[in-house]
């Protein structure tokens, strides 16, 4: 493996420094798990590794309670999601997607900061927090500035992130009651595997009725970097939330997507899939809703 | 690039050591501390054999650098017996012929090492979700899974 010098810092100002004193030559390191397969394989070859593991104050879950709103410090890993009460109960959402990312000893290190700003069209961890609304604060030499997550992505591996900036952490606005959500990675193995095609659906119903009032389609690996399909949703706000509704709006957000042949899967295939999880997902939004109800 | 000290707790020993930034946790335990346990299969992190517990959790050593480790307790399948006697698991790995070729054996006996740790009680579908992370290519996954089922059938009788 390429030798690299290995700098620990401990706040946030102290990474940004030093990254800015080696310029492009360094790159952050937090659990490992991309970063660490790129270095071996040659993909990436930095002279500076900077670790982020001890930046304390990004590794925590909360939820403001003034706001309501859900923070996720960037160095939180997906295990800690995982396992985490609070969102398994108020964001299954979330939940579906970190359980089935790497497997557990890649999720016990990997962070969701880290699976953000590696910016792969697959990105798991994305979906749902895009379909959330979520979006991120990020930190650098210019102080602390938030971009929506739909637009923090501009390509396969490109963000807006700059000049040593970091993904601090990720915010998501408090949803509406009768708010239900769902993702489904759609993939052939149960671990290390990435999807075929990943959809999350949320879904927003009236008091007191099935009528939809706010739809959010998002989609993995259907595009260069994760999409939403405004066609499908925009469909969906106003219509009674069933089975056919549903059909229609996966027939919408299938013709949307721009998936691609790949070594994995094929686009007519991904294409036919995207129609189906967005009527399934759709379905388990209802059921969840109706959960909720129940309690 | 000079080495850089690193003080880790390997199987309960203390050590100081000095390692070259680029050195892997994996590399760290087999070449420097001759623990062999943990094998490296893909080098990438898929295959699972290099698992070994840091702070309790079952992870890649073969994508954590040595100086990321810096601090933790590290367990490796030679730190699992106690006093000379095998822990139930390894024991339960040899009573259901767990175990062929055996490459793949000290990495899933770290996971569910520490899978247990946290679900003693775990079922079966737990327990394959637990070692989905790991590729056996001889015996299959079946008598795996029914070793670390049996370690966790005792623990609930004993309660």
């Amino acid at each position: 493996m390429k030798k690299f010098k290995y700098l620990i810092s401990k706040t946030l100002d102290e990474a940004v420094s030093l990254y800015q004193s080696h310029g492009d030559s360094a790159m952050y390191v937090a659990g490992g798990t991309d970063v660490m397969v790129k270095i071996k394989s040659g993909k990436v070859t930095p002279d500076y590794l900077i670790s982020l593991t001890h930046v304390g104050r990004n590794s925590e879950i909360r939820i403001n309670p003034e706001t309501g709103t859900l923070h996720v410090g960037g160095l939180v890993t997906h295990r800690t999601l995982e396992m985490s009460p609070l969102i398994k109960l108020q964001y299954p959402i979330i939940h579906d997607a970190v359980q089935r990312i790497g497997s557990t000893q890649v999720r016990n290190v990997a962070t969701i900061g880290g699976n953000l700003v590696n910016a792969v069209p697959s990105a798991d961890g994305a979906i749902p927090l895009i379909a959330l609304d979520a979006y991120v604060n990020i930190y650098g030499s210019a102080g602390e500035h938030s971009v929506d997550l739909i637009h923090f992505f501009e390509g396969p591996g490109q963000t807006v992130l700059m000049n040593g900036e970091i993904l601090t952490e990720i915010v998501v606005p408090k949803q509406p009651p009768r708010t239900g959500g769902a993702y489904q990675k759609f993939g052939r193995r149960a671990a290390m595997e990435l999807p075929l095609i990943g959809v999350g659906v949320l879904i927003t119903l009236e008091e007191d009725s099935n009528r939809c009032v706010r739809a959010r389609i998002a989609l993995g690996v259907a595009a260069p970097t994760p999409i939403r399909t405004l066609g499908a949703e925009r469909y969906l706000v106003g219509k009674e939330i069933n089975e056919d509704t549903l059909n229609e709006a996966g027939k919408l957000a299938a013709e949307e997507s721009r998936v691609r042949d790949s070594i994995r899967g094929l686009a007519w295939y991904r294409r036919e899939m995207v129609a189906v999880s967005v009527q399934r997902m759709g379905l388990t939004c209802l059921q969840r809703i109706n959960q909720l109800k129940a309690k | 690039m000079s080495k850089q000290s690193l003080e880790i707790i390997v199987n309960g020993e203390n050590y100081f050591l000095a390692v070259e930034p680029n050195c892997t946790l994996m590399e760290l335990l087999r070449d420097d501390l001759e623990l062999t346990g943990a094998k490296e299969g893909c080098g990438e992190g898929v295959c699972g054999s290099c698992t070994v517990l840091m702070d309790g959790k079952p992870i890649r050593s073969c994508l954590t650098l040595a100086l990321e480790a810096s601090g933790s307790h590290i367990t490796t399948v030679e730190g699992l017996a106690q006093h000379g006697d095998l822990d139930p698991l390894q024991q339960a790995f040899i009573d259901h012929g767990a175990v062929q070729c055996g490459f793949c054996t000290s990495g899933m006996l770290m996971s569910a090492k520490g899978f247990l740790l946290e679900n003693p009680h775990a079922g079966k579908k737990e327990i394959r979700n637990a070692l989905s992370g790991h590729i056996c290519r001889c015996t299959g996954y079946t008598k795996i899974v029914e070793a670390v089922e049996s370690v966790v059938d005792r623990s609930q009788e004993k309660r």
